[in-house]
């Protein structure tokens, strides 16, 4: 179903993933940040810095400002679009929904943090990439079981939240101990939209309502439905960060300590340094890309890549992939690779064995079955971009020569015909000429 | 001294008369070739229809790539992904023809391309045709009849319908072998030479290669040999005429890779073998009766027949009980609806769908055959007048062929032949008994006839020739048995010849009526040409690729399908796999050059439902079929502006039959309206939303504002509507191909709809999974 097209060899494949993910010049990288307030740009700054540190190069704009712009003759100029701006409902220049969907559709990374109180045009982006809000606009995430202890009782809203994903790629290695904050309005995903991950849920006790009024009918969002910060990953592995609250992302909330209710230990910091780096290291695509070049196949024994095959032929095949460290590209190992020998289903579905250099290959005989066949790699793992490489070869049956000339089996109808030959060639001889 | 003048007389006219016949041969070659050129004339010099181009890509393939690849051609272009093994699964026969004649022609270092050559081979093998029908007929009844039968062949509409210069197809060549075949044959069977049995085998190969209509001549062939048999016409002749060509002809054919074991494994030839044991048996119980004493030879019958007739069960028995357990009793699906004509109907739509494959209507015969319909029945009872082995093979072909013909609109083409030489012997025969009233009434030529007949018309010459060869023939029947009297045959020829001249004058009609039925032949004879060439001019010269209309601001010329097809070709990659009903495979893979998932060679039904369901299904559902089978394009063909009748909407029903054969949730009383097939605003909604109506109508209403289908007559029923997983990429000039492509997937999903303004395009993600239960691949 959600096979690709288009077969792509990964030579073609690569100018594509130049245009927008551009790992070639890292340093280069731009990032326009709109906010509703420039005061956003130093009560944010422990995250803009450690942006910064990685080599991007942020351009701040207010998101109403006029001169802004995402391209102009026909160049994207940016590579990565910040939006802390929750409350607008305009932005300023020539960006607006459809400006913003192209940008992301033609492989653009995008951060979007919203607020209680969001903008019905940050709601409507999240909502074009698979993302829904609550739709009470005043709603606030509440839970009174596990909230971040604070100084003052508050209402709850303020809470902590150690539910995240469980995925190396997404969150790095390193396990985030302490929990995070997080106050703002809470999101659900369609269960059956395959692009769009949770990352931080909320605990089964929360419950999405607006805290200053009272709870007159059941809240339309409640329990680990909620999500806190969800990221998609589009088809041109485009990906998109959203979180509800753009608190979360501040030096505040950075910096303070969490203790989470019920829980006797407090932590110095919150975990909320920790995982928006490493989040967004993964939406700017520092984690988890993969490339995969130099597909090839031959006949076992021979070099060059044949232009058909013949049934029962044995072939090897092999493929490099590689995995963006952020600064190069380094050998991805793994051990679930596969390929497929594939004519309107898998005839041959086999494991690819690495050297750990980045090469995958395997060896295997073509079925016998004639047809085109395409050799298909379909990789998707979480986090990861998805490799889907297929490359056309036919299958042809044997050749009118290719049989054995004679066959062990049939020497008594050989025998059998050539006796019958002679005997009817003397059996005439001497019928004509024995009187 | 009297004797002697009048032998070289008589010596002198046979020359005479040969000449003749030598220089009326030609002229008949000359028209037959020459009548086929009006689509040349007319259009240009193009491959016309369907499978005509398919075997001009074969051809091609085949001049470039030499025999042997096109033996091994495994052809990745078609059938995608299946593939087609091509070398296997075609008649060599007219490709080897043409691609010898170019080879030929370029060897002479006369430099015409691949497409020529194509063009003109079916032109010159109707020549080639014509000419083995004057030697079958003058078999048959003498020269004056091959001759008229000659004439007739070169002319029949039936058959120029499939030879038109340009219609490259099997039948161009095939109906020259089979007559060929059958010629010699005939001839095998008058001179019971070996030589020619052994070229009569050749010609049956060369058949076999060529058509898949050799099953007729294995089977006529045989049912004559029992005939005669049991008409008690059993005779060395007939068994040198048969056994050699059942023996060479069956290893000949499963030489032919398309043929192969079938040869021997299918019921089609059967009854050939069946025939083969029969005559050896009956050929035993004459020897074995010549050399008994007849005492013994009853006692011999007896012993033989009980024990023959055990064996005989029980081969019978093993056959039916081996042949009973294949499901379609060992009868390939076409050989079948021969048998049975509602067989296909009942069974095999993909069969039935073919328009040249349901029974003709009445009008067709006098369309295809004109004034010959009513000659034939004459020729029948010139047959009878003698009977020989030859005249009633000609009965015998003619009965079973017009039963054919009344199965299949094809297999008038093999009527025509048939017909063509009934009639000639009946125009002859007629002539000849007229001509010899007048001869014998006219004043002053009673005494010395034999002289004058050259002077008084050339049909007279014609006319008496074939007397004298008819006398002569059977002359020769008599005598044949006894090996040695032939060497004598021609000093027997005039004895028989002065006695019979004093018998005929008693057939002798009234001089005035013989004058008035003579002109009236003429004239019928001159109806018989001016319908033919108007078939060839008006009716049968069009390439079909390009269409033409007269209308009152003069002519229009439609030629969208190459306009497509070049679209195609300079627009898209060229590894990309075109979708479209299989009428449109050929002319794609060999004008367009891409890759289609099936085309008009039928050989995978399941293939061709999985397209004809996703024409049938919902856009989403039809999207996700053609994108499992990696197709890029979809083409329809639309003739609703221009009032194009054979439209993929017309066909429609059809696809809906196959498709709904092998995926039953598509089934055919959804898309009919109390049993009529309507697209107006009564059709069903499973119609209007079918792929089919949506990409035959889709921006259909911004033509005239109305949407008035000029095929149906009759306004759309759904006008507005827009396409979500395919996008319009181009639509010929008058709207009669349109090319559509598959939109990607979509980069992102969206969420759930809030707002009512985008609620029409929400869940396109449980839409899925329901639809996903649909996809036959999965």
């Amino acid at each position: 179903m959600s096979k690709l097209l288009i077969f792509l060899t990964l030579i073609p494949l690569l100018p594509i993933l130049t245009t927008s993910f551009s790992p070639e010049n890292p340093s280069s990288r731009r990032v326009l940040v709109l906010l509703d307030d420039l005061a956003l740009k130093s009560s944010h700054s422990v995250f803009f810095n450690s942006l910064q540190s990685r080599g991007f190069d942020l351009d701040f704009k207010l998101a109403d400002d006029p001169k802004i712009g995402l391209h102009r003759y026909g160049q994207y100029l940016y590579d990565a679009l910040i939006l802390f701006c929750p409350t607008t409902e305009r932005f300023g220049g020539s960006i607006d929904l459809a400006a913003i969907l192209d940008f992301v559709d033609s492989g653009h990374d995008l951060i979007i943090a919203a607020d209680s109180n969001a903008s019905d045009l940050i709601r409507e982006i999240a909502t074009e990439s698979g993302v829904d809000f609550d739709e009470d606009p005043a709603a606030l995430v509440i839970d009174h079981i596990s909230y971040a202890v604070s100084n003052t009782e508050g209402d709850h809203t303020l809470i902590a939240s150690d539910e995240y994903i469980k995925s190396d790629v997404i969150l790095g290695s390193k396990k985030i101990e302490a929990p995070v904050l997080f106050q703002g309005i809470g999101h659900s995903l369609n269960p059956s939209n395959s692009l769009v991950l949770k990352v931080l849920s909320a605990s089964p006790s929360a419950y999405s309502s607006n805290p200053k009024s009272k709870l007159s009918n059941p809240p339309s969002l409640t329990g680990s439905a909620i999500s806190l910060v969800s990221i998609v990953q589009a088809r041109n592995n485009a990906r998109i960060l959203i979180s509800g609250s753009l608190s979360m992302f501040s030096n505040r909330f950075f910096r303070s300590e969490v203790q989470k209710a019920g829980s006797p230990t407090k932590h110095e910091k919150s975990g909320n340094e920790q995982f928006l780096t490493e989040l967004s290291k993964w939406v700017f695509h520092e984690r988890g890309h993969l490339k995969a070049m130099n597909v090839r196949h031959h006949k076992a024994g021979e070099a060059d890549e044949p232009t058909i095959y013949r049934v029962n032929d044995d072939l090897e095949y092999s493929v490099e992939i590689y995995e963006w460290s952020g600064t190069s590209w380094e050998p991805y190992v793994a051990d679930d690779v596969q390929v497929q020998f594939y004519m309107m289903s898998p005839y041959v579905l086999k494991n690819l064995s690495t050297d750990k250099k980045g090469s995958y290959f395997t060896a295997f005989k073509v079925p016998d079955v004639y047809g085109v066949f395409q050799f298909k790699v379909e990789y998707r793992r979480l986090g990861y971009t998805s490799l889907s490489l297929s490359k056309q070869i036919p299958v042809r049956p044997f050749k009118h020569n290719e049989y054995e000339r004679f066959i062990p089996a049939a020497y008594p109808y050989y025998g059998a015909a050539f006796s019958m030959m002679t005997g009817f060639f003397i059996f005439t001889a001497v019928h004509l000429y024995s009187k | 001294m009297a004797a002697s003048e009048t032998s070289n007389g008589t010596a002198l006219r046979y020359a005479f008369g040969n000449v003749l016949s030598f220089f009326i041969l030609l002229l008949i070659g000359v028209l037959a070739f020459s009548i086929r050129l009006f689509s040349v004339i007319k259009y240009e010099s193009v491959i016309h229809e369907f499978d005509p181009y398919f075997n001009y890509r074969v051809t091609q393939y085949l001049t470039k790539n030499g025999i042997y690849d096109f033996w091994n051609w495994f052809d990745d272009r078609t059938w995608y992904p299946l593939g087609r093994v091509i070398g296997g699964t075609v008649y060599p026969g007219l490709t080897l023809t043409a691609g010898t004649l170019y080879w030929i022609l370029n060897s002479l270092n006369i430099p015409l391309s691949v497409e020529t050559v194509c063009v003109f081979t079916a032109p010159i093998f109707s020549a080639f045709a014509s000419w083995a029908t004057y030697l079958l007929t003058k078999e048959v009844k003498g020269a004056g009849a091959g001759l008229t039968a000659a004439v007739l062949l070169a002319m029949v509409p039936s058959y120029i319908s499939r030879s038109v210069a340009g219609s490259y197809d099997n039948e161009a060549v095939a109906i020259f072998a089979l007559i060929f075949t059958f010629f010699l044959y005939i001839k095998t069977l008058n001179t019971g030479s070996l030589f020619y049995a052994t070229l009569n085998a050749i010609a049956y190969f060369y058949m076999v290669c060529s058509w898949g209509g050799y099953t007729f001549i294995i089977n006529l062939i045989p049912m004559h040999v029992l005939l005669c048999i049991v008409t008690g016409r059993y005779s060395s002749r007939l068994y040198i005429a048969y056994a050699p060509l059942v023996v060479l002809g069956t290893l000949l054919a499963s030489l032919v890779p398309v043929v192969g074991f079938n040869a021997v494994l299918t019921s089609e030839h059967f009854g050939s073998f069946l025939v083969f044991i029969i005559i050896h048996v009956v050929a035993l119980v004459y020897y074995i009766k010549g050399i008994l004493s007849p005492k013994m030879f009853k006692v011999a019958v007896t012993l033989v027949l009980s024990i023959g007739l055990v064996v005989c069960c029980a081969v019978i028995a093993v056959l039916v009980a081996l042949v009973a357990s294949s499901p379609t009793k060992g009868w390939s699906g076409r050989s079948l609806s021969l048998l049975d004509p509602t067989y296909a109907s009942k069974y095999i739509p993909i069969i039935a769908s073919v328009s040249e494959h349901q029974p003709p209507t009445w009008p067709s015969y006098f369309m295809d055959i004109n004034v010959l319909a009513f000659l034939v029945p004459a020729g029948i009872i010139a047959c009878f007048s003698p009977l020989s082995d030859a005249s009633s093979f000609v009965v015998l072909y003619i009965v079973t062929s017009v039963y054919f013909s009344g199965v299949m609109v094809r297999l008038m083409l093999v009527l025509a032949p048939a017909a063509c030489i009934m009639s000639g012997i009946a125009l002859s025969a007629s002539f000849d008994v007229f001509t010899r009233s007048i001869k014998f009434q006219l004043p002053g030529v009673k005494g010395n006839s034999q002289v004058d007949a050259g002077d008084t018309s050339s049909e007279g010459v014609v006319a008496q020739n074939e007397v004298a060869k008819t006398d002569k023939n059977e002359e020769a029947l008599k005598e044949r048995p006894s090996k040695k009297n032939r060497k004598k045959e021609k000093e027997h020829v005039e004895k028989p010849f002065v006695k019979a001249q004093i018998k005929k004058r008693l057939l002798v009609l009234p001089f005035e009526a013989s004058i008035i039925a003579i002109l009236l032949l003429i004239l019928l004879g001159a109806f018989y040409v001016v319908h033919s060439v108007w078939a060839a001019a008006e009716a049968y010269s069009a390439p079909s690729i390009v269409l033409t209309s007269y209308s009152h601001d003069g002519l229009h010329v439609f030629d969208d399908f190459r306009e497509a097809y070049s679209w195609l070709s300079h627009n898209t990659e060229v590894d990309d796999k075109v979708a479209s009903w299989w009428d449109y495979g050929y002319q794609t893979t060999a004008m367009a050059n891409r890759t289609v998932i099936v085309d008009n060679n039928t050989w995978n039904n399941t293939h061709i439902a999985t397209v004809g369901t996703a024409m049938s299904s919902p856009e989403k559902a039809a999207w996700e079929i053609f994108d499992s089978l990696d197709v890029k394009y979809v083409l329809v063909v639309f003739g609703g502006l221009v009032g194009y009748p054979s439209d993929d909407i017309n066909k429609f029903l059809w696809m809906v039959r196959i498709g709904g054969g092998v995926f039953p949730h598509i089934k055919e009383p959804d898309y009919l309206r109390d049993g009529q097939y309507r697209i107006d605003s009564q059709a069903t909604p499973t119609m209007l939303n079918c792929l089919m109506y949506k990409l035959s109508y889709y921006r259909f209403v911004e033509t005239d504002g109305k949407a008035f289908d000029r095929v149906r007559r009759t306004e759309i029923g759904k006008k507005h509507f827009k396409l979500t997983h395919f996008e319009e990429v181009f639509t010929t000039h008058h709207w009669m191909v349109r090319i559509y492509k598959l939109k990607p997937q979509k980069n992102r999903i969206r969420g759930k709809a809030k707002k009512s303004r985008s609620k029409a395009s929400s869940t396109t993600s449980t839409k899925r999974s329901e639809t996903q239960r649909k996809n036959p691949w999965h």
